[in-house]
């Protein structure tokens, strides 16, 4: 068991000696160096990951959940606050994926980034990002969770914005990180509400009292929990606290493809699995998880079908699938939610590397509408887009096809109004599949654009003037704004190694979880979950037949569609959109969210901040608060200081005058 | 006597120091008024030391005489240096140390 515990301590704070050690070291390192000790301290991570998994699978299965103890921070009367760890398989789990993958995307930055003149800060910052995941997938209480939950926060706000100098991406990181303390206040209130009953911060504890501290329907878990979701909601960009998830598309690509795609926007998830006993003791909040994550797939999907930016598309394809995974572990499938967490951080993790070698084939271009062609220019980044793009689109036998599969199944084995969900489901893997190949066929299939053709010369496109994508605003290549080179996966050895594995992944990972045939992660996870009520449950055959048959049609059908239009009749896609033009506005602005948002949040405090400013401030603290009291003493001295004349025989009289009157009182009282 | 005679010429003079100095203009006049209240005093303490037959009275009339000669040395020496910087000898125009 201490082997175990050391495993976690060192895969926690393997990152954290990286991001230190980048900092103090920075200066002197040269070239790609940063870029190999950043990996590298994700490696040592990894691997002791790895060792923590054989560690946790050598205990017996009632002693697999561990608490690792550092230190206390306060034994106060009632609160229980230490930094603990809990190792159990969910941790475990989390910890594999966020450690595999962020090793996976360190060695493809190592290449991407490696023109940028703040090479050194990208993987300092991507380190302190890995250690704050990792510090909330490890989490013990309530507190580490809530710190862990706050620094991925930041770590986001800081890779978000890393191009400082660029006024849409700091702009974007103010905008997701705003929302994200959002989500922290929800978090740490529903916390609060919690701990008012259970009376501890830990975990386990707080599992083990549940039951009889909110005894029948309990409003106030209901209040608490619903609380914890608006904080994942926020993480996890649902509906409605999703706006800055596009946005954040403003960072380099790596970092969308760690944070907005793997790992960060997983949190959400993992806290729901996390508090699953909470959860099935109110039904209500659960379902409120399970009706929202079903609304952001499908609103997320339509948007997708419409924008024109390459990695906003893959964005809001990553909101959708988190939809699916929210809605998976609200309806009770945790394993399901979680094994589709996996392999959906391997293909868009995929996905948006080789995003980031095609808009780096176009010198920084992202809009679909300037791309083209690019297959036989890009052979290996197209191969891995198109096995990302399959295993989206839950083809089968790729591992997206498996792990939607199983979430579907339980959601319609659920019954009831669940069926709604069910539905709701497969509609949106169509849509996954028409928006995935969309972007695929816009791409790369078509009439090679002047940048393709340059790059079947052997020529990379090399832009004169840089600038910003989004705005056309002009840029240098120095400290705050990309680097003047840009990187394709052909010809750099550490993009293709990362993409290949994730390839690899994206078509075999799903072959854990195959049903009837194998259980890996059912199994793996059973430990923590062996309290829940909805864990074991076994869908009937036809379900599952049904399942497959539909999910098939379903990707297959979206791919035939996105064929049609934009690969065989390139003009339809010009005339649906003009005979739907209402609805294509309404999907192109993203649903009005950011508008709404706009009108409701942001005017009014606005507004509120300029009364402050202008009446509040000026008149009351300025003019009564501060003015009053300075009057007052300004008035009561100048009144005093009228004695002070200066005039000696005035003095001298005040002198009689007293003397007189103390010989009269003197007289008088005798 | 009656000591009440003696007290009555002792609070005469001090009365009329007392309103020399309110009343007079001059520094040098103030200071000369302000020698007339302390001997106004001195008299009073001779005759109650007179009518006790204790000599301490005596004495302090003698400690009261130097205590005013010396403020005396140094109230003219202020007058001498308004003199010397040509102000005007005149309490009411010195009013500038005021509020």
């Amino acid at each position: 068991m201490t082997s175990l515990k050391l495993f976690a301590w060192v895969t926690l704070l393997a990152p954290l000696a990286g991001t230190i050690a980048l900092g103090l070291l920075g200066r002197r390192l040269t070239g790609r160096a940063p870029g190999y000790l950043g990996t590298a301290a994700l490696a040592v991570s990894f691997a002791s990951a790895i060792a923590a998994l054989f560690a946790l699978q050598d205990l017996a299965e009632d002693e697999r959940q561990v608490v690792a103890v550092a230190w206390d921070y306060a034994s106060t009367v009632g609160v229980d606050a230490q930094l603990s760890l809990l190792v159990d398989p969910l941790s475990v789990f989390m910890m594999l994926i966020v450690a595999g993958v962020s090793m996976l995307i360190h060695l493809y930055s190592i290449s991407y980034m490696a023109s940028d003149r703040g090479y050194t800060r990208f993987f300092a910052y991507l380190n302190f990002f890995v250690f704050s995941m990792l510090l909330l997938v490890l989490a013990g209480n309530f507190l580490v969770l809530i710190i862990g939950w706050a620094f991925v926060g930041a770590a986001s706000y800081l890779l978000i914005s890393f191009w400082y100098r660029r006024a849409t991406a700091t702009r974007a990181g103010i905008k997701a990180f705003v929302i994200n303390v959002l989500g922290d206040v929800g978090l740490v209130l529903g916390t609060f509400f919690i701990f008012r009953h259970t009376g501890t911060l830990d975990f386990l504890g707080t599992f083990e009292r549940a039951g009889e501290a909110f005894a029948g329907n309990s409003a106030d878990l209901t209040a608490g929990l619903i609380l914890v979701l608006v904080g994942a909601f926020a993480k996890s960009a649902q509906i409605p606290l999703h706006t800055w998830l596009p946005d954040a598309m403003e960072g380099p690509t790596p970092v969308s493809a760690l944070i907005h795609a793997a790992t960060m926007v997983t949190a959400g998830v993992y806290l729901i699995a996390r508090m699953h006993p909470l959860f099935e003791l109110a039904p209500t909040a659960a379902d409120v998880g399970a009706v929202i994550g079903c609304l952001t797939l499908l609103v997320a999907g339509t948007i997708a079908i419409a924008v024109t930016d390459l990695k906003r598309v893959i964005a809001y394809s990553t909101m959708s699938q988190i939809g699916y995974m929210i809605m998976g572990v609200s309806a009770g499938a945790y394993a399901a939610g979680l094994f589709h967490l996996m392999t959906h951080a391997f293909f868009k993790a995929l996905l948006f590397m080789a995003a980031g070698s095609v808009i780096a084939a176009m010198a920084g271009q992202q809009n679909l509408d300037r791309m083209g062609g690019f297959r036989r220019a890009m052979p290996f980044t197209f191969g891995c887009m198109l096995i990302g793009g399959l295993a989206l689109a839950a083809v089968p036998p790729f591992s997206g096809f498996f792990s939607k599969d199983e979430i579907m199944l339980l959601v319609g084995d659920r019954g009831g109004w669940y069926w709604i969900l069910y539905v709701a489901g497969y509609v949106g893997a169509l849509l996954t599949g028409v928006y995935a190949f969309r972007m695929i066929f816009r791409a790369f299939l078509g009439e090679p654009v002047a940048e393709a053709r340059e790059l079947e010369q052997g020529h990379l496109h090399h832009a004169e003037v840089h600038t910003n994508p989004a705005t056309g605003e002009e840029e240098d290549s120095d400290v705050g704004f990309p680097g003047a080179e840009h990187h394709i996966a052909e010809r750099e050895p550490t993009m293709k190694i990362a993409m290949g594995v994730l390839a690899l992944l994206a078509i075999f990972g799903g072959l854990v979880q195959v049903p009837h045939v194998t259980h890996v992660v059912d199994g793996f996870l059973e430990p923590t979950f062996h309290d829940s009520a909805l864990y074991e449950r076994h869908p009937s055959d036809s379900l599952i037949s049904l399942g497959v048959v539909l999910g098939t049609v379903a990707g297959v059908l979206g791919i035939a569609i996105a064929y049609l239009v934009w690969v065989r009749n390139p003009g339809l896609s010009g005339r649906v959109r003009e005979r739907l033009a209402a609805l294509h506005k309404l999907f192109v602005n993203k649903w009005f969210f950011d508008e709404l948002i706009d009108a409701l949040v942001v005017r009014p405090s606005r507004w509120f901040g300029s009364f402050a400013q202008q009446t509040f401030e000026r008149v009351v603290v300025n003019g009564v608060l501060v003015g009053g009291t300075t009057g007052v003493v300004k008035a009561g001295s100048s009144a005093v200081r009228a004695a002070q004349t200066g005039f000696l025989r005035y003095y001298a009289a005040l002198v009689v005058v007293g003397m007189v009157l103390m010989a009269f009182y003197f007289l008088v009282s005798t | 006597m009656d000591i009440g005679w003696y007290l009555t010429v002792s609070a005469l003079i001090f009365a009329i120091g007392a309103a020399g100095v309110l009343t007079r203009r001059s520094p040098l006049v103030i200071l000369l008024c302000i020698e007339l209240m302390l001997n106004a005093a001195n008299l009073a303490l001779i005759a109650f030391a007179r009518m006790h037959g204790d000599p301490d009275g005596q004495i302090f009339a003698i400690i009261v005489m130097v205590v005013a000669a010396c403020e005396v040395t140094i109230g003219l020496g202020i007058i001498v240096a308004m003199h010397r910087r040509r102000l005007p000898i005149n309490v009411d125009e010195l009013r500038e140390l005021q509020g």
